[in-house]
This record gives structure tokens, C-alpha cells and sequence, in this order.
């Protein structure tokens, strides 16, 4: 479970630019389920994904993981949480250029200090899994839109973890490829894992795998309803 | 296989893909790095040459030699001035020497004579050093034609290769009989050059520089042990102006790796924050970057390395040669044995690592210390 209490993140906090992208949000996702966060540009999803996320800390507030109050933890060990707690899949992808799709699916694992054929297994058995075992050794930059994102999720869950949290994932895909990302969504909401996903695309946060949509904007929440189911 | 060990492996591969896939910014950074340790270390490998062949050559010099002044400069000593010096407690003998700098007008090169008591070539003989046939293209057998003090040619019969301790010496170096040795420099009978002297004790050696300084007040003893020390100031302290004068290219080139190695780019930036996003730590990046940083430097170490020996080697030299023996100086040409001492190794792959080491791993420090997020934004 992850608790948010009154969280508000600032940036360029005291200085002339100073921004408040998240205003004393409280939040409570219980596992195993798809939440959406939805809301217009600028509303505050991708900071508040951020912070459930582990990559940044929140200017005020608390955020529990598993009974855990993570939000005050130094840099080394939210790393740690990130890496075990959360797989993420990005607006842009950010796969890494100049690498092949196994490549990139392998390097979340690297600090792991895991084998090296334990991880290539693994990450072979993922790429396999969302039909892309032939393209294994490409380079990322040579692959589609759709199988870019693909080798994005196979990386989201090459170290296994709980919680999968997705920025956007259907931005830069048609109607197909992004009804595809739906349907590995709820094949890993089968698998028990809790998704996070912060969309403003009607097909996310309508779609049936989704059981819980947030609605946000100017950095807080402004309505909670349950989804289609 | 630990999994520290196999994360230090994982990452290091991923450092040689980061390597290859950046292979142009980083052979431009080996390149010009290497050319600035390749200068460097030619000032300080022929340094170290310089000095071990001055200290080689002054091995065989006695222990203190005698110098006449006259006018305050080196005048000629008289050879009735030994039985003065064998007087002092503490010498046990005092030899005189012949030897000259003489400047050959045919070749312009300048020539070391000697006429040594112990066998002596005849009068019309001469042996010269290995180096000095060689370039002269001479045998034994054949004949050296020199130029007397009054202008006269005078043919030398070279009747054997000297025995030299230096390429200096063997490149400058003509043993003639005594006869010979006047006749190509006017120096007159009953005069030397200067006075070799050997002692009883070396612990007496700068009382009996004292000594002679009181006894003949115009003379100049010289200890040995001095010279070799005035000669390796003398290397050092050209070798120092040299690298001064180097300082501005180096420095020129610390400003271009900061800016280039170490200013990450925009792609480096959002390369370090993805990696933080999907779970490496900090000191993950850092090391990561140590490890391109060390991959880098240390490549431009050994480039820069093994360009200063090689051109060191070669016949003759591409390096900083004439500046640190000094423009005035006119030496035939040779060519000093590489010496490469641990000192000056250490010390040329601290000045190639460290700096380039600090200069990368700064930045990517800043970037990977920042919250991921803000990193995949900027």
C-alpha cells in the first residue's frame, strides 16, 4: 500500500521561478489494482508520479510504502526502494540510443550485481513474452513506436517489482498500439502487480483495467471515482 | 563470483558500449591529450637522459680538478704547479690534463680532444668514439684531416675506437698523443688545461678544496660530487623553464576538458538521469564515469608515453632536445639513451589521470546527486 499525507512538492523553491506542482495531496493507492491519475497539462500527475516513485522527495508531506515513511530517507536508500518497488514506463520511453532492446531491458539489473545469464534469461524471457524476441539485438533507435515501447516495459519489469508506474505510456501511439499497452496492463494487473498510470487519453482511463481514477489539476486532487471497474 | 564483483563487471561493460558509442568525441579527446602528455614527457624523459649521461660522463672524472683563473675565466694551468698541489696533507696525487673543445670549420661540429699519459695514440694517430667514425663514415685505417691551430690541415691516421661511457662522448669524442694536442690548439709546453687530483679520504675532499683555495689563491678546485649536482640543476632547471612555457597549451587544454569531457552533454545529462530513474545509484554513475574517465586518461597516458619514447629513439630526436641542451651550445649531434625512471612515470600518469579523473567525475556527480525527475527534464 502506499500512503501520500499532505504532500506539496515546490520547485526552484525561494527563487523568482519558484513553482508549486503539487499542493498538499493525500493519497492512498492499495495494491494490486490499476489507478489512473488524469488531468490537463500541467496539473501535477507527472511530479506526483515522481514522488510515489522515488525519484524525488516531496517539499512537505509524508509518503509511506508498505508501513515504510520513505519520504525522509536519504538518496541511497530511496535508490534501493525504487529498484525493488517500481518499474517505470516513461512519456518518452528513455530507452538509452546506441544500445539494443536487450541491453536496455538488462540495465535496471546491473547494480543488482545479479548474474549476468540470469539476467540476459530473464530479460530474453520478457522480450519473448511481448513479442520481440526477434529483436533482441537491434538497436533501439531502428525499432517502431509500439515495439520502442514495448522493450519500456520488458526494462519496467526486468527486476520484478511490485508496482508499475506509467507517465503518459499512450501519447505517442495510435489507437491500436495504444489499446495494445492496455492489454499487457491488465495481463500485469493479473500478475497482482499495482499500476500507476497518469494519462489524460480517454482509452487509458476509460478502459476497463483501470478500477480508479484521480483527477487533478493545478497540483491537486479535485475528484476521485471508481472506474469501469 | 560476488555480487559486488559482478556489478563492477556489469557496469564496466556497460562503460566500453559508452565508450564505442561516443568512439569520436573521446579518440578526439585521446588524441589531443596524448599530444599534450606526449610534450610533456619528452621534456622529462630527455631531462632524465641528459642527466644520466652527465652524471655517466663525470664518473670517470677525478675527484677534484684544479682550474687556473685568469681575468676570472678558465686559463691554463702550469704543470709546475703539481708539486704545490702533492704537498697538501691528504692529496696523493695530482695528474695534468689535456683536453680542449675544438670546433672542426669542415663539419661546424664541436669536438672533444683529449691526450691522455696512458697509451697514448702516435703523433700522427688519433682514436675516435664509435658515434664520430660512424657519422664521418670512417675505419681504422683511415684518415681524419682536422685543422690545426695556425690554419694548417693536419691528417690523423685513425688507429682504434675510444672507449666512451656516454652517446655524448662517442659522438665528440678524438684521443691524440700530446704532440698532436698542441699542435691542434697552440696550448704550450709545460701548460694543461687543468690539474687531476686524487685523495687519500673522500670525507677530506672540501677541506682540501679549502686548502688549495688558500694555498694557490688564483686557483679553482672543482669537486666532482658538485659538478654532477651543478649539471642536474642546470637539466632541471631547463627542463622547469620548458614545462613553464608549456603551461599556457596545458592549461588551454584543461579548459577544453572541461568544457567538452566534463560539461556534460544534454545526452549525457538525460543518459545519467535514466539510469538514476530505473534504479542505479549515485556512486553507480560515478564509478561508471571513473571507469570512462580512467579508459580515456589512461589511453592518452600511454599514447603520449610510449610517442615520447619512440620519438626519443629515433636518430634524431623530434623532441625539445636543442632547447634543454641550450641554443649556444653547438654538439655534433647524438642521440641520448632513453632513461625512463618510476618517478617521472608516476609522476606523468598522476598529471594525465588525476586531472582528467577530477574533471569528468565532478559533473557527473552534480547530475547524478539531483532528484532523477529534474534531470529527465532539464
Amino acid at each position: 500500500m502506499i500512503e501520500l499525507c499532505d504532500v506539496t512538492k515546490v520547485f526552484n523553491a525561494g527563487q523568482p521561478n519558484e513553482f508549486t506542482a503539487v499542493r498538499g495531496v493525500s493519497l492512498t493507492v492499495n495494491g494490486q489494482g490499476c489507478t489512473a491519475l488524469t488531468g490537463p497539462s500541467g496539473s501535477g500527475k507527472t511530479t506526483l508520479l515522481s514522488l510515489i516513485g522515488c525519484m524525488a522527495r516531496p517539499t512537505s508531506g509524508r509518503i509511506v510504502i508498505e508501513g515504510d515513511v520513505i519520504s525522509s530517507l536519504p538518496e541511497r536508500f530511496l535508490t534501493e526502494i525504487r529498484r525493488r518497488t517500481f518499474g517505470f514506463i516513461f512519456q518518452q520511453f528513455n530507452l538509452i540510443r546506441g544500445l539494443s532492446a536487450r541491453e536496455n531491458v538488462m540495465l535496471p539489473a546491473y547494480p543488482t550485481g545479479a548474474p549476468l545469464r540470469h539476467v540476459r534469461a530473464e530479460a530474453d524471457r520478457l522480450l519473448e513474452r511481448l513479442g520481440l524476441a526477434a529483436k533482441a539485438e537491434v538497436k533501439v533507435e531502428w525499432l517502431s513506436g509500439g515495439e520502442t515501447q514495448r522493450v519500456a516495459i520488458a526494462r519496467a519489469l526486468i527486476n520484478n517489482p511490485t508496482v508499475i508506474v506509467a507517465d503518459e505510456p499512450t501519447a505517442h501511439l495510435d489507437t491500436a498500439l495504444s489499446l495494445d499497452f492496455m492489454e499487457i496492463m491488465r495481463g500485469l494487473r493479473g500478475e497482482g502487480r499495482t499500476l500507476i498510470i497518469a494519462s489524460h487519453d480517454p482509452l487509458v482511463y476509460r478502459s476497463d483495467v483501470v478500477n480508479r481514477v484521480v483527477g487533478m489539476r493545478d497540483g491537486r486532487v479535485t475528484e476521485e471515482e471508481a472506474g469501469p471497474r | 563470483m560476488t555480487a559486488g564483483s559482478h556489478r563492477h563487471l556489469r557496469i564496466i561493460a556497460y562503460v566500453v558500449g559508452s565508450l564505442r558509442r561516443r568512439w569520436r568525441k573521446n579518440v578526439a579527446v585521446v588524441l589531443v591529450y596524448g599530444f599534450v602528455i606526449f610534450t610533456l614527457a619528452s621534456v622529462v624523459f630527455l631531462t632524465q637522459s641528459l642527466r644520466r649521461e652527465a652524471v655517466a660522463a663525470l664518473q670517470g672524472e677525478p675527484e677534484i680538478m684544479v682550474q687556473q683563473l685568469r681575468a676570472g675565466r678558465h686559463g691554463l694551468t702550469s704543470i709546475g704547479d703539481v708539486a704545490a698541489l702533492t704537498r697538501i696533507v691528504g692529496v696523493r696525487e695530482a695528474l695534468p690534463r689535456l683536453w680542449a673543445y675544438h670546433t672542426d670549420p669542415a663539419s661546424g661540429e664541436t669536438l672533444l680532444l683529449r691526450a691522455d699519459a696512458d697509451s697514448p695514440p702516435g703523433d700522427r694517430e688519433v682514436s675516435a668514439g664509435a658515434e664520430l667514425l660512424r657519422r664521418r663514415g670512417l675505419a681504422v685505417g683511415g684518415v681524419l684531416r682536422l685543422q690545426g691551430q695556425t690554419g694548417e690541415p693536419l691528417d690523423l691516421t685513425v688507429s682504434g675506437v675510444a672507449e666512451t661511457a656516454t652517446p655524448l662522448e662517442s659522438a665528440a669524442l678524438l684521443r691524440v698523443s700530446r704532440a698532436a694536442f698542441r699542435a691542434l690548439t697552440g696550448m704550450p709546453d709545460g701548460q694543461a688545461t687543468d690539474l687531476a687530483l686524487r685523495v687519500r679520504n673522500r670525507r677530506e675532499l672540501p677541506t682540501i678544496a679549502e686548502k688549495i683555495s688558500q694555498a694557490m689563491p688564483s686557483a679553482r678546485p672543482i669537486i666532482r660530487d658538485e659538478l654532477v649536482r651543478t649539471y642536474a640543476s642546470v637539466f632541471n632547471w631547463r627542463s622547469g623553464v620548458i614545462i613553464a612555457a608549456l603551461l599556457v597549451p596545458i592549461l588551454a587544454f584543461i579548459l577544453f576538458a572541461w568544457d567538452k569531457a566534463a560539461g556534460l552533454s544534454p545526452d549525457e545529462r538525460r543518459e545519467i538521469g535514466i539510469l538514476k530513474a530505473i534504479g542505479w545509484e549515485t556512486s553507480d554513475v560515478i564509478l561508471l564515469k571513473v571507469y570512462e574517465a580512467v579508459a580515456v586518461s589512461l589511453a592518452a597516458f600511454v599514447l603520449g608515453t610510449l610517442l615520447a619514447v619512440a620519438a626519443l629513439a629515433l636518430p634524431q630526436p623530434l623532441t625539445v632536445l636543442p632547447a634543454l641542451l641550450g641554443w649556444s651550445t653547438l654538439y655534433p649531434p647524438f642521440r641520448p639513451a632513453v632513461a625512463l625512471g618510476a618517478y617521472q612515470v608516476t609522476t606523468l600518469f598522476f598529471l594525465a589521470v588525476f586531472p582528467y579523473l577530477v574533471a569528468t567525475v565532478i559533473p557527473a556527480w552534480r547530475a547524478a546527486t539531483t532528484d532523477p525527475d529534474l534531470v529527465m527534464r532539464a
